[in-house]
C-alpha cells in the first residue's frame, strides 16, 4: 500500500483541487503570507490493513538489537558499529545489489537507511522522506516537504530521521521539526524551532533521548547565534533550549568583545553522543562568525567546542573548546564518539574526536565535565605551534591566521581534515576509522562586512584553493589504535574522501565517499580493500547495515553534491582539471549472492 | 515602486533586484534588447540555493554569489559563467520615462532555485 502525505503549516486540511487553485494564486502573489503555505494534503489512498511497526522505545536505544539500525550513528555512543557478522572478511566478494530505488532528487545525499524490523527511512535533500520495505525494496510511503518560495537553501541535504515510538522525526531547512506516523507518513505535529529568514536553517538527523526530541541549528556562515532545542516527543512541546553562545551574565560571554555574541555562529549540525550512566548529551560546534577571528578578538566560547549538556533540562555541565578564536572555518559539529579504555590500571571514559582542526582529541568525560587527556595530529597541520599538556590549548603561528589585511595560507583546508562524514569505530579491533582528506590548503583573508539579517556574514575574501605540490593522493582512509594512540594502517585514494564510514562486527569496514563513484569494502585489521561496487553516483551517504528475515543487508545512498561537490571544484580549478560526476540519488541495498 | 499607487513591492525578497549600468559595447544583442540605457536588471536571487547574489568580481565584471560563488554575466542575459547554479537569472526589460529607470516587462525567465517536489501540475 502506498500512501502520499505532506504537511500545511496551519491546522487546515484542503481537498486536492481546492488546494492547487490556492497554491498557485499564493505562489505568483508578492504577498507575506507566501511562507504560510509550505506544502499541500492530499488524502491517503483507501487503507489496506497496514503493516506492524515495533514501537521504538528508551530501553530499545539504549541497547538495540543487532538487527537493527535505529538511529543516525546506530547507537548512542556514535560508534557507527553494527555487530552482525553474516557478512565478514571472508564472504563480502560476494556482496552483490539486491535492490535500488530512485530518490527522484538530486544534491548530496547523506541520510543513513534507519531499519527498525524491516522498515527503512531515508531522508533526501529537500526533506523528503522515504519508507520501504528494508528486505524487498517495496515503497511503502513518501513524504515531500515543500520548501517556501523566498528560502535561502543553505545546504540542501538531510542527515536522516529519528525514532520514538511510533513516530518518525526529521528537521527541516526551513528550520522545522516534522514528526510522521511510522505507519503511514502523516503529519502529526510541525513545528518551527526558528525562523528560517534569520539564517537559521537545519540538516542533522535529531537525536531521540527519554521523550525528548533534540536538534540543532545550522547557520554559522549567517551570524546565527546558535542553539540546541529539545521538544516533546508526543506534541512537540518546547522542553528546554540551551544557546552555544553564553548570554550576558553567564559564564563565557566576557570572551566575545561588544555584540559579537549576537551574531556568533556557533552552529550544531550533527547529531551528538549520549551517555545513559551520566544522564548527558554531547554536542560538537561550528564556526564563530565572521570567518576571521580579528574581527571578534577573544576565545568566543563555545565555538568549535564539545558541550556536555543534561539531557532532561539542557543545562552545561561541562566542555571543551578544541582550539580558540576560529579563524579558518574549522567547525567542530562531529559529535565525540564514546570510547572507554583501560589506562594506568582505570577505565577511562573517553571522549574521541578527529577534528576538522586535523587533530584527533582524546578527552575524559565524567559527571564533573570534560577534560583533555591528548591530542596527535592525524593530518599535516601547519597552524598550531604547541598544544599544552595540561589543557590542551593550542598556540598558534599567527603567519597562518586569516585576518583584515592579512593574507594567510592554513593547512589543512577550509573543509579540515574531516568534515561532517562521521568515523566510525569497532570494539573488535579497537580501531577508530576516519574518513580523511590530506595534502589541501585553504587561503583566505579577512574583509570588514555589516550583518545582513539572514545573508552570508562570512566576511573573507580572496579566497584560494591548493593542493600540494607533487601529491600523490588526496583522500584516505585511517585505522587509529584508540588504546595506544597509534595510526595502525591508512589506505589512500587518489580522490578526495567524503565516505562516512561503517565499522562490523565480520571485520569489514565499507565507505563510499570518491569521485570514481565505488561503494569500499576494507578488512578492519588489515586495511586491505576486499571489495568494490561501482554505484550510480559519488556516494556521501551514512552506510547502514541491518538483518531481516535471516539475511543481513549493506546500505547506503548514493547521490552527489554539497561540499563534496565543492571540494572538488576547488581541486578542478587548482589542477586545471574537469572531473563529473553527475548527480541524482539512488538507495541501494546489498547481501551475499548466495542468500 | 507601483508608478500609479506609488507603492513599492518589497513584499518579497522574491522581488529583489541586482541593477547595473554597462558599456554598451558589453551587451549582447539579447540583453541590450532589455536594457535602457546601458542599465540591465536582473533578479538578485540566486538559482543555486536562492541566496542573495551581493557579490561583484570587479575585473570580471560578474555578479557573484557569496555562498557557493555562482558568477553570472550580466551583460550576457546573466548566464552562468562558472559555479553551482543551474541556470541565469531571470531578467527585468527596462524603459526609460521621463528619465526615470521604469519596468518595461515582467521578468524573463524563472525566479529563485529549483525545488524537487512540486505537487504534479504545477
Amino acid at each position: 500500500m502506498l500512501t502520499r502525505s505532506s504537511s500545511l503549516e496551519s491546522s487546515q486540511s484542503l481537498r486536492r483541487g481546492h488546494a492547487l487553485s490556492g497554491l498557485r494564486a499564493a505562489a505568483v502573489g508578492a504577498a507575506a503570507g507566501l511562507s504560510a503555505l509550505t506544502s499541500l494534503i492530499q488524502s491517503p489512498r483507501a487503507a489496506e490493513p497496514a503493516r506492524d511497526y515495533s514501537a521504538v522505545t528508551d530501553a530499545r536505544l539504549v541497547s538495540p538489537e543487532p538487527r537493527n539500525w535505529l538511529m543516525y550513528r546506530r547507537t548512542y555512543d556514535s560508534w557507527g558499529y553494527s555487530p552482525l557478522d553474516k557478512i565478514n572478511a571472508r564472504n563480502v566478494q560476494e556482496l552483490v545489489p539486491v535492490w535500488s530505488a530512485s530518490t527522484g532528487t538530486a544534491e548530496g545525499h547523506q541520510a543513513p537507511p534507519i531499519v527498525n524490523d524491516g522498515t527503512m527511512f531515508v531522508t533526501t535533500p529537500f526533506n523528503q522522506v522515504l519508507a520501504f520495505d528494508a528486505a524487498t525494496g517495496e515503497l511503502l510511503w513518501r513524504y515531500q516537504r515543500r520548501m517556501p518560495a523566498d528560502i535561502r537553501m543553505g545546504h540542501p541535504t538531510n542527515r536522516g530521521v529519528a525514532l520514538y515510538g511510533d513516530k518518525v522525526y526529521m528537521a527541516t531547512s526551513d528550520t522545522k521539526v516534522v514528526a510522521l506516523d511510522a505507519k503511514t507518513g502523516a503529519v502529526v505535529w510541525d513545528k518551527a524551532v526558528e525562523d528560517y529568514n534569520g539564517g537559521y536553517y537545519m540538516t542533522m538527523a535529531p537525536l531521540a533521548v527519554r521523550g525528548k526530541i533534540m536538534v540543532g541549528v545550522s547557520g554559522g556562515e549567517r551570524g546565527i547565534r546558535g542553539f540546541v532545542v529539545a521538544l516533546d516527543a508526543e506534541t512537540g512541546q518546547e522542553a528546554w533550549k540551551t544557546y552555544t553562545i553564553p548570554g550576558p551574565g553567564e559564564p563565557g560571554h566576557e570572551t566575545w568583545p561588544g555584540d559579537s555574541w549576537k551574531t556568533g555562529g556557533a552552529p550544531v549540525w550533527v547529531t551528538g553522543s549520549f551517555d545513559p550512566a551520566l544522564g548527558l548529551t554531547y554536542w560538537g560546534t561550528g564556526n564563530p562568525g565572521p570567518w576571521t577571528g580579528d574581527r571578534r578578538p577573544g576565545d568566543n566560547l563555545y565555538t568549535s567546542s564539545v558541550l556536555a549538556l543534561d539531557v532532561e533540562t539542557g543545562k552545561l555541565r561541562g566542555y571543551h573548546q578544541y582550539h580558540w578564536n576560529d579563524s579558518w572555518d574549522w567547525d567542530e559539529v562531529s559529535a565525540p564518539l564514546l570510547i572507554d579504555v583501560q589506562r594506568d590500571g582505570r577505565t577511562v571514559h573517553g571522549l574521541v574526536h578527529p577534528a576538522r582542526d586535523g587533530y584527533l582529541w582524546f578527552l575524559e568525560r565524567a559527571e564533573s565535565g570534560i577534560s583533555f587527556v591528548a591530542a596527535k595530529a592525524y593530518v599535516k597541520q601547519n597552524v598550531f605551534t604547541s598544544i599544552d599538556p595540561t589543557t590542551g590549548r593550542p598556540t598558534y603561528d599567527e603567519s597562518h591566521k586569516p585576518a583584515v589585511g592579512h593574507l594567510a595560507t592554513y593547512c589543512p583546508s577550509l573543509w579540515g581534515g574531516k568534515d561532517w562524514p562521521p568515523a566510525a569505530y569497532s570494539p573488535k579491533t579497537g580501531f577508530l576509522y576516519i574518513p580523511a582528506n590530506e595534502n589541501l590548503c585553504s587561503q583566505m583573508e579577512g574583509e570588514e562586512i555589516e550583518y545582513r539579517r539572514g545573508q552570508q556574514f562570512t566576511g573573507s575574501t580572496n579566497s584560494d584553493f591548493s593542493v600540494a605540490p607533487g601529491a600523490t593522493h588526496i583522500g584516505e582512509l585511517q585505522a587509529w589504535n584508540v588504546k595506544t594512540r597509534e595510526r595502525a594502517w591508512t589506505h589512500e585514494y587518489a580522490s578526495p574522501n567524503w565516505g562516512p564510514v561503517l565499522a562490523t562486527a565480520g571485520g569489514v569496514v565499507f565507505e563510499g565517499g570518491t569521485t570514481d563513484r565505488y561503494f569500499h569494502a576494507f578488512d578492519a585489521s588489515t586495511g586491505k580493500q576486499l571489495w568494490q561496487y561501482r554505484t550510480n553516483s559519488g556516494i556521501t551517504g551514512v552506510p547502514t547495515t541491518f538483518e531481516v528475515g535471516g539475511v543481513q543487508y549493506v546500505a547506503v545512498q548514493s547521490g552527489w553534491g554539497v561540499d563534496a561537490q565543492g571540494m572538488l571544484g576547488r581541486i578542478d580549478k587548482a589542477r586545471g582539471t574537469d572531473t563529473v560526476v553527475p548527480q541524482g540519488g539512488v538507495v541501494w541495498v546489498f547481501a551475499l549472492h548466495a542468500r | 515602486m507601483d508608478a500609479a499607487t506609488r507603492r513599492v513591492r518589497d513584499g518579497t525578497r522574491l522581488n529583489q533586484l541586482i541593477v547595473v549600468r554597462l558599456a554598451a559595447d558589453a551587451l549582447s544583442d539579447e540583453t541590450r534588447s532589455r536594457a535602457a540605457d546601458g542599465v540591465v536588471a536582473y533578479s538578485g536571487v540566486c538559482t543555486h540555493t536562492g541566496c542573495d547574489v551581493t557579490d561583484w568580481n570587479a575585473p570580471a565584471q560578474h555578479f557573484k554569489c557569496p555562498c557557493h560563488e555562482s558568477e553570472y554575466d550580466p551583460g550576457d542575459a546573466a548566464r552562468v559563467v562558472s559555479g553551482p547554479a543551474p541556470w541565469q537569472l531571470a531578467a527585468l526589460p527596462l524603459k526609460v520615462v521621463d528619465g526615470l529607470l521604469a519596468v518595461r516587462a515582467t521578468f524573463v525567465g524563472k525566479v529563485g532555485f529549483a525545488q524537487p517536489g512540486s505537487p504534479s501540475g504545477e
